[in-house]
């Protein structure tokens, strides 16, 4: 256990303004979305019509709906698939050409949205429907979201195969287990939190991107993000106010209890240990 | 015995099928959605726009039982001899290279103050940095029009205070898009260099004090260069996709702010010219690729588990 260390008040001060900085304008757009005027921006007076614009709104609705679809089925994927790049990175030794696949896995993390937007469609047009690969649409948008939030769920994952006791997993493969039965038995449930907050993570950036979705939406395929970036360019309205709100409070509450289940759980973890040393001792 | 053996057997058995669909699952997916598609933009760069769907000539056409390769060159020499398109590159890496200093500036005291923290103290800590960047980038972009705009909060407070008389412009300024591109990558700062100046062995710090140091001289001989991995990581990993950036300088910077992402984004939307969007995109990995690779080596370092 390292000690804390005492910071200086400058320190303090610095942290203080980039907390300031992160979530002022957070809370500003919060506050101005219980305003009554149609102008974003000047307080008239304290109001729900932002709200009930929002939730009159079929089209906004509509595209919300199919981009938590596309972020549900990203997410998925990108677990699964994510964890397997984890554990070729992290418990395979060697192989030939990690070193091409290690690129490739951590590419996608710092590439520009534009290329990728680009050259995904590019390929799945030059494809012309090879092995039924769709050129626009959602299973497009589904494919180019899967291949760059894979590499995020891939970082998370191997950082806590990397923390994890291997004692466990080698005490199962002594015992006898195979792989396959470690890795369900053992190595699952341990990275389980990490998986989570993998999933979680891929599916706020599918959520999120209007840039690469715009490369490959068909015209019935418009997400949530393409909607907000088209009323924006028209200007500040309230109802995105009333939306960006929504947004913060479903993400504030759901990362909220993820915290407070890691935080049973590593509680419950350290008491485990404690008994057993107890017994032990 | 007999009974291990089997066991054993049945290990190795499994080892090839599992071993190989583990790798090669994620490694397929990236082989086919991330790189080979960047083979077909090189491909699609060297041919002409045409009006048909796809909407680009063929490089390799098969005309009267003989291949003919036309290779087109016409995009790069535009690229290469339009100013407008060099100046787009230059002050795309200006712009990410200024902002990528100023998120540094702000974020390695913030993530030095977390890692002095009790344990549970910086986990909320890091919880609270991290936390904004999972609400929509978009809407936190928006919150920055409400914010600057001539007629916005910023102005309107300032000139209640009486600092200002006439509103400033600050949106669809090049300094709007510092601020967006500062404001939405300073987790991705904050998080490598947290990561890093966590790991700090203080043994090293009390050590300089015993023999005299200042906390100055301290940090700046030891806390410092030691968290050199943690500035790198985090310098690429803002510096890069702002070199491609759309969004912030399409919404805050204004007609303006010129960027290769803009650029790239109204070739393929406005003018429909795939092969230049294309053309554009190659460029732009081609001056990215140095940094990408620095990126790249020290994220495997991350990755396998290794220390610098």
């Amino acid at each position: 256990m390292s000690m804390a260390r005492r910071n200086s008040w400058w320190g303090w001060l610095a942290l203080l303004f980039g907390f300031g900085f992160l979530y002022l304008p957070i809370l500003l757009v919060i506050i101005y979305s219980f305003n009554s005027s149609r102008l974003a921006t000047v307080w008239v007076s304290f109001s729900f019509s932002a709200y009930s614009q929002l939730f009159n709104d079929r089209q906004l609705l509509d595209a919300a709906w199919l981009s938590l679809k596309i972020a549900f089925w990203t997410a998925t994927a990108s677990m699964v698939v994510g964890t397997m790049a984890a554990m070729a990175m992290t418990r395979f030794k060697r192989f030939p050409t990690k070193t091409v696949f290690g690129a490739l896995v951590t590419a996608p993390l710092v590439m520009p949205e534009v290329i990728i937007g680009l050259s995904i469609l590019l390929m799945l047009v030059s494809m012309g429907g090879l092995f039924g690969l769709p050129s626009k649409g959602q299973v497009a948008i589904w494919i180019a979201h899967v291949t760059f939030t894979l590499s995020f769920v891939t970082v998370v994952v191997s950082s806590r195969l990397q923390e994890m006791d291997r004692s466990l997993e080698e005490a199962a493969m002594d015992l006898g287990a195979n792989r396959v039965k470690v890795f369900f038995l053992i190595t699952l449930p341990i990275i389980a939190p990490a998986l989570l907050s993998g999933w979680l993570l891929a599916f706020t950036l599918s959520l999120d991107d209007v840039v690469i979705a715009s490369f490959m939406a068909g015209p019935s395929s418009t997400t949530l993000p393409m909607k907000v970036f088209s009323s924006v360019r028209m200007g500040v309205s309230p109802k995105i106010n009333a939306l960006a709100t929504v947004m913060v409070l479903a993400v504030s509450t759901v990362a909220f209890i993820g915290w407070w289940i890691s935080a049973r759980a590593e509680k419950r973890r350290q008491r485990d240990r404690q008994l057993a040393l107890q017994e032990n001792g | 015995m007999s009974q291990t053996d089997k066991n054993a057997a049945g290990w190795r058995r499994w080892v090839p099928g599992v071993r190989a669909s583990v790798i090669g699952v994620p490694y397929l997916w990236l082989l086919l959605f991330f790189a080979i598609p960047f083979l077909i933009v090189l491909k699609i760069s060297f041919s002409k726009m045409a009006v048909a769907m796809p909407p680009y000539t063929a490089i390799v056409e098969y005309v009267d039982n003989a291949f003919n390769v036309n290779l087109n060159l016409g995009n790069y020499t535009a690229l290469f001899t339009d100013s407008q398109y060099v100046l787009a590159y230059l002050s795309s890496i200006k712009i990410a290279l200024i902002s990528t200093v100023l998120t540094l500036l702000i974020g390695y005291p913030m993530a030095y103050v977390i890692s002095r923290m009790s344990p549970s103290a910086r986990n909320i800590a890091m919880m609270l940095v991290v936390l904004p960047s999972w609400t929509s980038f978009l809407i936190r972009v928006y919150a920055w029009i409400g914010i600057l705009d001539s007629n916005g909060i910023l102005n309107r407070w300032l000139m209640a205070a009486g600092l200002i008389d006439t509103p400033l412009q600050i949106l669809n300024t090049p300094l709007a898009a510092y601020i967006g591109i500062v404001y939405c990558y300073l987790p991705f700062m904050v998080l490598p260099l947290y990561t890093n100046l966590v790991k700090l062995d203080h043994r090293l710090l009390e050590a300089a004090y015993d023999l005299g140091a200042k906390p100055w001289q301290a940090f700046l001989k030891i806390t410092l260069p030691l968290s050199r991995n943690g500035i790198v990581a985090g310098f690429m990993l803002v510096m890069i996709p702002a070199v491609g950036e759309f969004v912030i300088p399409e919404m805050l910077g204004g007609p303006g702010t010129l960027m290769i992402g803009r650029v790239l984004w109204s070739e393929f939307f406005t003018n429909r010219d795939w092969p230049l969007a294309s053309a554009v995109a190659v460029v732009m990995l081609v001056l990215l690729l140095i940094p990408i690779l620095i990126f790249n080596r020290s994220q495997q370092r991350e990755l396998e588990g290794k220390l610098a």
